[in-house]
């Protein structure tokens, strides 16, 4: 029964979609300035329903519906009912039902949000977004049906994942998607700009908001699996550019950049044609991004179960949906002239745009090469953090830099003396760091400049919240604390990888291992016996020898039967100045345990400041001038 | 719209990355090591299971026309699934020398292990920390390598041998 | 006088960092470098399989015999094929991977110059 109701509901959307299209296609050719009320009134229903289909679901999750395949493929009645309900978007149909739910979540909330702007802008935003909505109800209905029933309904699931019962994993996917399949909605903008010629300053107000919050959420959703990774995964990691990783950083740097040059649109009324292009660029890396992970095409921890069906859906819809922006940006693109001064504020926005270019193209590349390599000449390479450190550290330094400058200098020409020395600065960082990559193998001196870069700007930065702090000038604090924050963020990653203790043995119980200043005693071994797993559970003594503090660590061998995983808990102790980790492992047919300890200095630092980054967008979010 | 350079390049690129990816979809894309058939094996040094005294380098396999490596363990459940095969090379061609490496094991449990499912080898070598494996370029167990006398590698079994495998080995000794 | 005290900072810190590296850190850093073959987008220094256990073993071995990074990685994709290793090798295969990037990052600055350089040409005007 409620394979019937999901699968009428969507059916629903897709035919409200289309009406939606027509009509506003309709209103097009009329005159007046206000949209017909009937395609509010047709938005709503079709926004009712998809909200609708999807509680439909999260209902066959709760009460344990096996007839549905996806419940019965992704759950089990021994699920903890938190994670019943978050197993709904933790497999490939459900999150896909999230993504329709966002797209036209966010059509309608334009629409409605929208009633400022020109009128044909508006129809033709919802004319483009529900032509990715049907788009991908589409893709859904005929591969990916999360209400596709079976009969007769087994009598249990074949559960979920249990490295996916995590409460930073359950909430990390919606913040993720509405970053992701946020970007939608200034996709169909863009488009909806250049198709009705409604450009300039007014087109950047109306996607700014959009802009900031799928740029919010995406930070956000990136740094809660970050989180989610160093605590569950057991390596003692939060980044490893994984190609899954690297999926939702990409359509980071095309927001921050887009985020950046919209200021410039607004303020100076230039820059349009490359904003438009950012616009279509982000959706497109998100759907990319969807294609490279659920596709089978890579290889990697995250992705989900392997279908090339699935692939050839997402790969289509990827090339209508470039060509289609092409073929439009093409016919309707004008020549623009430029004005911009050496000693600008635009100029550094431009600046902005460029580094976060060179990281985006870096990403791309080094996710994209292995695949290519191995279809052209059948070789296949891996691509790992190595590469990722190499080619991008070396030019975040001077990415520190020009953020500390940047916001101070002014519009339209600046006189600034210090300008001339920063610039002496940065040259000087890059040209040095240059010649040590390429002639040693030393890094210390590379993590010197990042160490004053990062400096650099968090001085600068504490210097401008205290000039700020009685303004209340909200925007600009807000960037304050966001820079502040990606200064605090490189500061940390950098003294935590220079001044991390790890190490890596075999020890049997009751035998001790030294490192450094730590003693570290294997005292016993128990077992445990919960819910659904069974645990070994390894008990070690620390002591620091320096001051004789004691610690006790347990980390855990999990075996769990629904389905049979076996997972590593490692034992993580948090503190303000540094964090202990410890993995254990069975060696196999011996007495031995492989152990791993690591020590790692201000980790939650690391956090606090990713934390802040967001933080800095959602104030700004909140501030009056955002309602334009 | 105006046809440009700039525009085909563009239009030509974008086809070009569509194409790639449709062809990525279609290959296979689990990894495994037989793109290194061709190659040469390494420079070796096994002692024997039976007696320490007993040694084989690479230099014994150039006497023999082809050579085929098993490395197994008592442990391994698939290794007793192949084993019949192991016997049967060893009956059916005399001219491939089966040498066994017994990875990461106990001797007395490799040794009623062949007692119990027979003992094709003529050779069984002792790698019991697994380095040996490594300058195979072995990853799993059971792994087989065929070589001839240059001591070059024509085949790479990984996993058990079946009966298309076994098929294959006598078809290439012939 | 801020210059002074970059100079300074730049100096103190060279001298405290150049003392952190170690023979372990060495050691474990070629692990983070090499693939584990049978895990799903693992290191060695992470995995806690069986072949990543033999593998730590080999390296080390190689490693305490004196061989360097290079040679170590040479070998190992002697063996196991280049999949083995997180950073691609500079040959003619991969120099565009490690070359592109930098191409595109000169390319982007290179029209930002132009732009201004454009603006600066129409004031004189």
């Amino acid at each position: 029964m409620l394979s019937n109701i999901g699968i009428s509901l969507i059916v629903l959307v897709l035919i409200f979609g289309f009406l939606s299209i027509y009509t506003a296609s309709l209103d097009l050719k009329t005159a007046g300035l206000s949209i017909n009320k009937s395609i509010y009134k047709l938005s709503l229903f079709q926004t009712t329903f998809t909200i609708l289909s999807f509680f439909t679901l999260i209902v066959g999750f709760i009460y344990s519906d096996f007839s549905l395949i996806n419940v019965y493929e992704n759950s089990h009645t021994a699920k903890p009912l938190f994670y019943k309900i978050a197993g709904t978007w933790g497999n490939h149909e459900g999150s896909l039902l999230l993504w329709v739910n966002i797209l036209v979540i966010f059509s309608y909330l334009f629409l409605v949000f929208s009633h400022k702007h020109n009128k044909n802008f508006r129809l033709y935003t919802l004319i483009f977004q529900n032509i990715l909505i049907i788009g991908f109800l589409f893709f859904l209905l005929l591969n990916s049906n999360p209400f596709n029933s079976i009969y007769p309904p087994p009598f249990e699931g074949l559960g979920l994942n249990p490295i996916l019962q995590d409460p930073a994993l359950a909430i990390h996917p919606p913040l993720l998607y509405v970053g992701f399949v946020g970007c939608s909605i200034y996709f169909s903008a863009a488009m909806a700009s250049l198709m009705s010629g409604y450009g300039g300053k007014l087109f950047a107000q109306s996607i700014k908001t959009w802009v900031k919050i799928s740029w919010c959420f995406q930070t956000l959703g990136i740094i809660v699996g970050s989180i989610w990774a160093y605590y569950e995964l057991g390596w003692g990691g939060f980044w490893f550019w994984d190609p899954v990783e690297n999926a939702s950083l990409l359509p980071w740097f095309a927001i921050t950049a887009l985020m950046h040059s919209l200021i410039v649109l607004e303020k100076r009324n230039t820059l349009y044609s490359w904003v438009i292009i950012l616009c279509l660029l982000t959706f497109t890396l998100s759907v990319l991004g969807t294609f490279l992970v659920r596709s089978g095409i890579l290889n990697s921890v995250h992705t989900f179960a392997n279908d090339p069906s699935r692939g050839i859906y997402i790969l289509l819809f990827l090339s209508l949906m470039i060509f289609s922006a092409l073929a439009i940006f093409f016919t309707k693109y004008k020549k623009e002239t430029y004005n911009f001064n050496f000693k600008s504020r635009e100029t550094f926005i431009l600046a902005n745009n460029w580094f976060m270019v060179f990281f985006l193209v870096t990403v791309l590349i080094g996710t994209l090469y292995p695949i290519f390599l191995d279809v052209l000449i059948s070789i296949k390479i891996s691509v790992g953090p190595p590469f990722y450190n190499i080619v991008i550290i070396p030019l975040v330094v001077p990415l520190l830099f020009l953020m500390a400058v940047g916001p101070k200098v002014s519009w339209i020409n600046s006189q600034n003396k210090v300008f001339n020395k920063i610039l002496f600065f940065i040259l000087g960082a890059l040209v040095i760091n240059l010649f040590i990559i390429y002639f040693s193998k030393k890094n210390s001196i590379l993590s010197n400049l990042i160490f004053i870069a990062a400096i650099f700007l968090i001085l600068h930065s504490f210097l401008d919240i205290k000039k700020l702090i009685n303004k209340k000038n909200k925007t600009e604090l807000s960037r304050v604390i966001s820079h502040l924050g990606f200064g605090l963020l490189i500061f940390f990653i950098g003294i935590n990888h220079q001044f991390s203790l790890e190490e890596d043995f075999n020890l049997k119980v009751g035998e001790t291992k030294k490192i450094n200043n730590y003693e570290i005693d294997f005292e016993s071994l128990k077992t445990k016996e919960s819910k659904n797993y069974k645990a070994v559970i390894g008990n070690f003594k620390l002591t620091n020898l320096k001051n004789n503090q004691v610690q006790y660590l347990d980390p855990e061998i999990r075996i769990y039967s629904n389905p049979e995983t076996l997972t590593y808990e490692a034992a993580i102790k948090t503190k303000i100045t540094s964090d202990f980790y410890l993995t254990m492992s069975n060696v196999s047919r011996s007495d031995y345990y492989n152990i791993k300890f690591q020590n790692k200095p201000f980790m939650i630092w690391i956090w606090i400041s990713a934390i802040m980054i967001a933080l800095g967008g959602f104030i700004q979010l909140t501030s009056k001038k955002n309602e334009d | 719209m105006k046809i440009s350079i700039s525009k085909i390049i563009i239009f030509s690129f974008v086809i070009f990355l569509l194409s790639v990816f449709l062809m990525g979809l279609k290959i296979n894309n689990n990894y495994d090591t037989k793109s290194l058939v061709g190659n040469k094996i390494s420079k070796f040094h096994l002692i024997e299971i039976y007696d320490d005294a007993q040694h084989i380098s690479e230099d014994d396999l150039k006497k023999k026309k082809f050579t085929l490596i098993n490395f197994f363990a008592s442990w391994c459940a698939p290794c007793r699934t192949e084993h019949k095969y192991l016997l049967k090379l060893s009956k059916e061609r005399k001219k491939i020398k089966i040498i066994g490496i017994n990875f990461k094991d106990k001797k007395n449990n490799a040794i009623n292990f062949l007692e119990e499912l027979g003992d094709p080898y003529s050779f069984v070598g002792k790698d019991s920390e697994g380095r040996i494996s490594i300058l195979f370029g072995i990853y799993g167990i059971p792994e087989s390598i065929l070589v001839d006398s240059n001591l070059t590698i024509i085949k790479k079994i990984v996993g058990p041998i079946d009966q298309i495998q076994y098929d294959e080995i006598l078809k290439i000794t012939k | 006088m801020k210059l002074k005290i970059f100079i300074l900072l730049f100096y103190v810190l060279s001298v405290g960092l150049t003392h952190s590296s170690e023979n372990q850190t060495k050691l474990l850093e070629i692990y983070k470098n090499l693939r584990c073959l049978v895990c799903q987008g693992q290191s060695i220094a992470d995995s806690n399989s069986d072949f990543a256990a033999t593998i730590k073993l080999v390296v080390e071995d190689q490693f305490n015999e004196g061989k360097t990074e290079d040679e170590i990685y040479s070998f190992l994709i002697s063996k196991y094929g280049e999949w083995i290793v997180y950073q691609p090798t500079f040959n003619k295969n991969n120099f565009l991977l490690w070359v592109l990037p930098y191409l595109i990052f000169i390319f982007g600055g290179f029209i930002i110059f132009l732009i201004v350089r454009k603006t600066k040409y129409n004031r004189v005007n």
